[in-house]
C-alpha cells in the first residue's frame, strides 16, 4: 500500500521530530477550560451515587431497597439482580485480556463482597443529598466471612477461599480442591542446581511490598446517558473510550453499536483508568431513571474501590563467580491480586531478570486472590514490584564480590544477540549506554557526606504496540486536522501533530489534532502500554504518507504532468518536468484551494496492528540522606538514563521519566495501603497515604539515550512506563548505602528506618 | 521448519510439558493451527492469552504475521501495560 | 435548611448564588457558577486541586463554607489570564511543559501566583515548600518548579 509512496529519509533529516513546542491542547489546560470528567454536564442530569460493602468479605443473603427508593427525589435504584450474569469469557477491551464475568462481579457484587469497598447498590437522585439519603436507606444483610488480605496467608491451605470455582492452572496437576492460588507462572532455562554450584558469592533475601496506588489526582467520573430508543451515550475520563464502550456493553449484555462513548480530558491513569467502575452503573441508573445520571466518587472511594496494585512477598536468590559472571537466579514471586485473579506477576516474572543474560535461572509467580480491591495495571504492572527485589539481590553480590554495581550491570547486562529469560532475542535495545551514561553523570561523582549513600538500580518493560486508527483531512485554508482515538494523558496531541507536520513539511502549528469518541474515528486500543507514540504515531504518519500522495496526484492534474515528476518537499508539491519549468510550487493551502475541480475532499485513514514495539531499558542513579533521629529519608539528588528510541518531543519524554521517577520514589518511601484486623483500609486519603510533595523532591536529571526501533518510521520506542520499574531499587539500595543495613520492606519509611538503625545499634 | 518455544506453565497444561517443537509454517495463524491439530485446544489458548515474538520482535494479535523458514518463535504472555 | 443568599466577588465581576448551608465554596464555584477550571481532588484539603486566593490569601475551596464568600474577593483559575493574554505563569508552563494530564494545573498555577504575589524571589526551596500543598502524580515538579522560578524572573524584569 504504501510502495508508491516517497518516503523521507525520516531517520537523519527530521525537522520537528525533536522539537519543543507548545503543545496544541496546552491553552485550554492551563486556563482551566479543558473538560475533565467531572466537569462535564448534561440538562436535567441525576446524580448518582454507590453503597459499598462495610466488609471485607461476606456473603450478600438480601438486600431491601425499598426505604430507599420512596426518598422524594430518587429515581432509582440498582442493585446486583438489576444486571445480567455475565459469563466467563476473556476479552480484550483493554491489553491484556480480562475476563469479562470478574469486571461485572466487581463492578457490582452479587452474591458475595470481597473486600471492603466492594459495589452492591447503586441510586441516582435529583440531588447529592436525596442520593445519600437513600443509601443510607439500602438494607444489607451480610453474613460475615473469614478474610484473608496477606498473600502468603491467602496461600496456606486453612484460608478462607474466596471463590469456589478457582483452581490453580499452570501446574503439572489440576489440583482438587479450589484455593486462593489462581495461577502458577514458571520460566526455567539451564540448570540451577549446576549453576549455583559455579558461584563464589551468594546473594539472597525474602523481599516484602505493599499494595500502592496509582495515585491520579482525578477521582473516577462520567455521565451516562440512555436513550429512549436503546441509544446510550456516555463521557467519561478513561485512558480508552473504546474500552469503555466494550467493557460497559460485556457488563451490561448490550450491543456494542448502541453505546457512543465520548472521551473527556484525563486526570492521570497511570494503568488505573484501564478498566470500568462507574460507567455501566451510571448508564443502568440512566436506563432505569430516563434520565442522565452523572457519577464522580471521592477520593475515599478511589482508595477503597479502584485497583491498587499487588502488594507482594519475594525470594530472591543470585549466584556469581568470583570474576563477576552471575551464573545463576532462583526467583519467586507471590502478589495479591485482589479479590479476582489477575495480578501483574505474569509479566513481573517476564522483566525481573530481563536485563541480564544469566545462564540458568528459574522464575515462578504465583497469583493469588486476597480480600483486597482487584488490582489494577500500575505502570509497568509488576515490574517495580519484581526490581526491588532483584536489583537489590544484584546490588548485594556487587558489595559482596568488591565490584562496582554498575560495572556489574555492565558485566552480565542484556545487549543484542542476549536472549531474554522468557525467550525471544534482543535487538536494538540501548541497556549498557544507559549505564555507560550514568558512571559518565556529575551525580555520579558527586561526594557524599555523612548519613547519605547512592544507590543505582536498572528497569526493563516491554512496550506494546497494538491497534490504532487516525484520520487525516486537509481543511481548505490547508491546515491539518489528526484524528485519532487515543485520550491524551502526557502529551500526545503534540506528538501526533509534530509527526503529522514532519511528514508533510509545514509548521506543527498548521495541525490541529483531536480525540475522537467511537463512533467517530475506528477503533484503537487505550492509551496505556507506552504504546500511543508509537502504534498511533505510526497510523497517523502512514495516514500522513498517504494524503501527501494524494496531494502529488492532484498537482500532477493541475500541472498537467505525469506523477513521477512531481515531488513533495516543504509543504509544497515541486514540479520536476522541464516542460513545465518555472511553474511555482503548490503549496497546501492551494492545493486545498482547488480539491473540489481535482477530485473533491482530500482526507485519508489508516487502521492498523502496530507490531514491533521495542522495548523500554532504564537506570536510575538516586543520592540519599537519612535523618538518624527521625529515619526520614531526603532524596538529594536523582539521574534517570534511559533508552528512549526518539524523543519526539524531548520535553514531554523528560516528563515521563520524571514522572516515573518520582512515583517510584513514593512507593519506595512511604505509599502504602495500610490494612486493619477487619480488613479495611485505615488511609483511604492523601493525608494518610503519602505520595511525593514537591519539597520532597530534587530536580531530577534526565538522560535521553536514543538507539532508534527500526519498527518505526521515526524510531520511536515507549517511554512512559519503564521509568518506574528502577526506582524502588535505586532508593532501597541507596539507603542501605547510608545506614549500612538494607530493609527489604517496602515503604521504607521513617519508623522502619528508624526501627532498623535501632535494631542495628542494639547489635 | 520454524523452532517454537511455548512457557512451561502452558506445556505443563496442554502437551503433557513438550515445550519446544518444529513446525513448518509460514504465518502465526498456521503455526498455531498446527499446534492445535496436534495438541487439542492448545491453539485458542495460544490465540487468546499468548503473544508471540518472531526472531526477537514481539507481536501480539498477529495472525497474519510472517515467519521465516527458519524462524525462532517464543510464545509469551500477552503483555498489558499502565 | 433554608439557602442561603451570598454576594461575593469573583475574578473580579459581583456573582450572587443560593448557597446550602453545607456547600463547600469549591461545589459553589463548580455547581452554582460554572466556574469548572477549580477542580476536587480529594475533598480534604490534602491535594491543593481546588486551591483558590480569597481576600489575597491561597485557600482550599474544599475546606471552606460557600457562605464563607460572602462580601469576600474571589480569584480563580479562570481570573488569571487577561483575555487571551495569559499570565506569565500560564505561559511559562506551557513553554516549560509543566503539566502532562494538566489536573493540577489550575491549582498549582492559583498556588504559584499566591507565592509570586506575596515574594516575587523565591529560591528553588521556598518554591518546593509553597508548593507542598499541591500534590501532581504526573510531572514529579522539576519542571513545574523551572516554570515558576522562570516567570517570576519575566515578572521582575517587567517590573524593572
Amino acid at each position: 500500500m504504501t510502495d508508491t509512496l516517497d518516503r523521507p529519509d525520516v531517520q537523519t533529516d527530521l525537522k520537528i521530530v525533536g522539537t519543543r513546542p507548545v503543545r496544541p491542547d496546552g491553552a485550554d489546560k492551563v486556563t482551566g477550560r479543558a473538560v475533565y470528567g467531572a466537569d462535564f454536564n448534561l440538562a436535567g442530569q441525576l446524580v448518582g451515587k454507590v453503597l459499598r460493602s462495610p466488609h471485607a468479605h461476606a456473603r450478600i443473603r438480601s438486600i431491601d431497597a425499598r426505604k430507599a427508593r420512596a426518598v422524594p427525589g430518587v429515581k432509582a435504584v440498582i442493585t446486583g439482580a438489576d444486571l445480567p450474569d455475565v459469563a466467563t469469557e476473556f476479552h480484550e477491551g483493554g491489553e491484556a485480556a480480562s475476563n469479562m464475568r470478574d469486571m461485572a462481579l466487581n463492578v457490582m457484587a452479587r452474591d458475595a463482597v470481597f473486600y471492603e469497598g466492594h459495589a452492591v447498590a447503586a441510586v441516582a437522585a435529583t440531588s447529592a443529598a436525596a442520593a445519600d439519603a437513600a443509601l443510607e436507606l439500602i438494607q444489607v444483610d451480610y453474613e460475615l466471612l473469614n478474610h484473608v488480605t496477606e498473600v502468603e496467608a491467602a496461600m496456606s491451605p486453612d484460608a478462607p477461599v474466596l471463590h469456589a470455582h478457582l483452581f490453580t492452572e499452570g501446574l503439572e496437576d489440576v489440583p482438587s480442591l479450589p484455593s486462593n492460588v489462581a495461577r502458577r507462572h514458571k520460566i526455567e532455562r539451564g540448570d540451577l542446581d549446576a549453576g549455583f554450584a559455579q558461584a563464589d558469592v551468594i546473594a539472597e533475601g525474602r523481599y516484602v511490598t505493599q499494595a500502592v496506588h496509582q495515585g491520579y489526582i482525578e477521582p473516577h467520573a462520567c455521565v451516562a446517558s440512555w436513550g429512549a430508543d436503546g441509544q446510550c451515550q456516555v463521557w467519561c475520563s478513561s485512558q480508552g473510550q473504546f474500552m469503555v464502550r466494550t467493557y460497559t456493553a460485556k457488563v451490561l449484555g448490550l450491543e456494542t453499536s448502541n453505546i457512543r462513548v465520548t472521551p473527556l480530558e484525563i486526570g492521570g491513569g497511570f494503568g488505573g483508568k484501564t478498566v470500568v467502575y462507574l460507567e455501566p452503573l451510571a448508564l443502568a441508573l440512566s436506563r432505569e431513571s430516563g434520565y442522565p445520571v452523572k457519577m464522580v466518587m471521592t477520593r475515599e472511594e478511589v482508595f477503597r474501590a479502584t485497583g491498587p496494585t499487588s502488594g507482594s512477598v519475594m525470594h530472591v536468590k543470585m549466584g556469581a563467580k568470583a570474576d563477576g559472571t552471575i551464573v545463576a537466579a532462583d526467583v519467586e514471586l507471590k502478589f495479591q491480586a485482589g479479590a479476582f485473579p489477575g495480578s501483574p506477576v505474569g509479566a513481573a516474572c517476564m522483566t525481573t531478570l530481563s536485563c541480564y543474560d544469566i545462564p540458568n535461572l528459574r522464575i515462578i509467580g504465583w497469583d493469588v486472590v486476597t480480600n483486597t480491591p482487584k488490582v489494577a495495571a500500575y505502570r509497568a504492572p509488576g515490574a517495580p514490584i519484581a526490581a526491588f527485589a532483584v536489583e537489590q539481590a544484584v546490588d548485594d553480590l556487587a558489595r559482596k564480590l568488591g565490584m562496582d554495581p554498575v560495572d556489574l550491570r555492565i558485566k552480565n547486562g542484556a545487549r543484542d544477540g542476549v536472549k531474554a529469560p522468557y525467550g525471544p532475542t534482543f535487538a536494538n535495545i540501548g541497556y549498557l549506554d544507559c549505564l555507560e551514561a550514568i558512571k559518565a553523570c556529575p551525580q555520579y561523582s558527586a561526594p557524599l557526606g555523612p548519613n547519605q549513600g547512592r544507590g543505582v538500580a536498572a528497569g526493563f518493560w516491554f512496550n506494546v504496540g497494538g491497534e490504532s486508527t487516525a484520520a487525516v483531512h486537509l481543511n481548505d485554508d490547508g491546515t491539518v486536522v489528526v484524528t485519532n482515538g487515543n485520550p491524551d494523558i502526557g502529551g500526545s496531541r503534540a506528538s501526533m501533530a509534530m509527526m503529522a507536520a514532519e511528514v508533510l513539511g509545514v509548521a506543527v502549528e498548521h495541525v490541529r489534532p483531536v480525540v475522537a469518541d467511537t463512533a467517530s474515528i475506528g477503533s484503537s486500543m487505550l492509551t496505556g502500554g507506552s504504546r500511543t507514540t508509537f502504534a498511533t504515531g505510526m497510523a497517523v504518519i502512514q495516514a500522513t504518507e498517504k494524503i501527501v500522495a494524494e496531494l502529488k496526484r492532484r498537482a500532477a492534474l493541475i500541472w498537467d504532468v505525469p506523477g513521477e515528476q512531481v515531488t513533495w518537499k516543504d509543504g509544497a508539491a515541486h514540479c520536476a518536468d522541464p516542460a513545465k519549468e518555472g511553474a511555482k510550487p503548490l503549496t497546501l493551502k492551494g492545493l486545498a484551494g482547488q480539491s473540489a475541480r481535482t477530485g473533491g475532499p482530500i482526507s485519508a485513514s489508516v487502521s492498523l496492528n502496530a507490531q514491533g514495539a521495542g522495548p523500554g531499558f532504564g537506570v536510575h542513579l538516586c543520592d540519599i540522606e537519612i535523618d538518624p533521629e527521625t529515619g526520614h529519608a531526603t532524596v538529594l539528588r536523582y539521574t534517570v538514563a534511559q533508552d528512549v528510541g526518539r524523543a519526539i518531543h524531548p520535553s514531554y519524554v523528560e516528563g515521563q521519566m520524571q514522572g516515573g521517577a518520582a512515583q517510584g520514589i513514593g512507593w519506595a518511601l512511604n505509599e502504602e495501603y495500610i490494612f486493619d484486623r477487619n480488613g479495611k483500609m485505615e488511609n483511604p486519603g492523601f493525608l494518610d497515604y503519602r505520595v511525593p510533595v514537591a519539597s520532597d523532591l530534587p530536580m531530577i536529571d534526565t538522560i535521553m539515550i536514543e538507539v532508534p526501533n527500526p519498527r518505526h518510521p521515526y524510531g520511536v520506542k515507549g517511554v512512559g512506563e519503564v521509568p518506574i520499574v528502577p526506582p524502588l531499587a535505586a532508593v532501597g539500595n541507596a539507603v542501605r548505602d547510608a545506614i549500612g543495613v538494607r530493609i527489604l520492606e517496602l515503604p521504607l519509611s521513617p519508623p522502619r528506618i528508624r526501627a532498623t538503625l535501632d535494631a542495628k545499634a542494639a547489635g | 521448519m520454524a523452532h517454537v518455544v511455548a512457557p512451561a506453565d502452558a506445556a505443563a497444561q496442554f502437551t503433557g510439558g513438550v515445550a519446544e517443537f518444529d513446525i513448518a509454517a509460514d504465518t502465526v495463524r498456521r503455526l498455531i493451527a498446527e499446534l492445535d491439530r496436534r495438541y487439542p485446544g492448545f491453539g485458542p489458548y495460544l490465540d487468546r492469552r499468548m503473544a508471540v515474538a518472531i526472531d526477537g520482535e514481539i507481536h501480539q494479535d498477529a495472525w497474519t504475521s510472517p515467519l521465516k523458514p527458519d524462524s525462532e518463535v517464543f510464545f509469551i504472555p500477552k503483555i498489558g501495560g499502565g | 435548611m433554608s439557602r442561603q443568599h451570598i454576594s461575593t466577588v469573583v475574578n473580579g465581576d459581583p456573582v450572587e448564588f443560593l448557597a446550602d448551608p453545607g456547600m463547600t465554596m469549591l461545589d459553589a464555584l463548580r455547581d452554582e457558577l460554572g466556574l469548572t477550571g477549580t477542580k476536587e481532588g480529594c475533598g480534604s484539603g490534602d491535594c491543593g486541586a481546588c486551591s483558590v486566593i480569597v481576600d489575597g490569601r491561597l485557600v482550599c475551596s474544599c475546606l471552606m463554607l460557600a457562605a464563607e464568600a460572602d462580601g469576600k474577593r474571589v480569584e480563580t483559575i479562570e481570573g488569571m489570564a487577561q483575555g487571551s493574554r495569559l499570565h506569565p505563569l500560564q505561559q511559562k508552563f506551557l513553554e516549560h511543559a509543566a503539566l502532562q494530564c494538566g489536573f493540577c494545573t489550575p491549582g498549582l498555577l492559583v498556588a504559584s501566583k499566591a507565592l509570586l504575589d506575596a515574594n516575587p524571589d523565591p529560591t528553588e526551596t521556598e518554591v518546593r515548600y509553597w508548593l507542598a500543598g499541591n500534590l501532581c502524580r504526573c510531572t514529579g515538579y522539576d519542571k513545574i518548579i523551572k516554570a515558576v522560578l522562570d516567570a517570576a524572573a519575566d515578572m521582575r524584569q517587567a517590573r524593572v
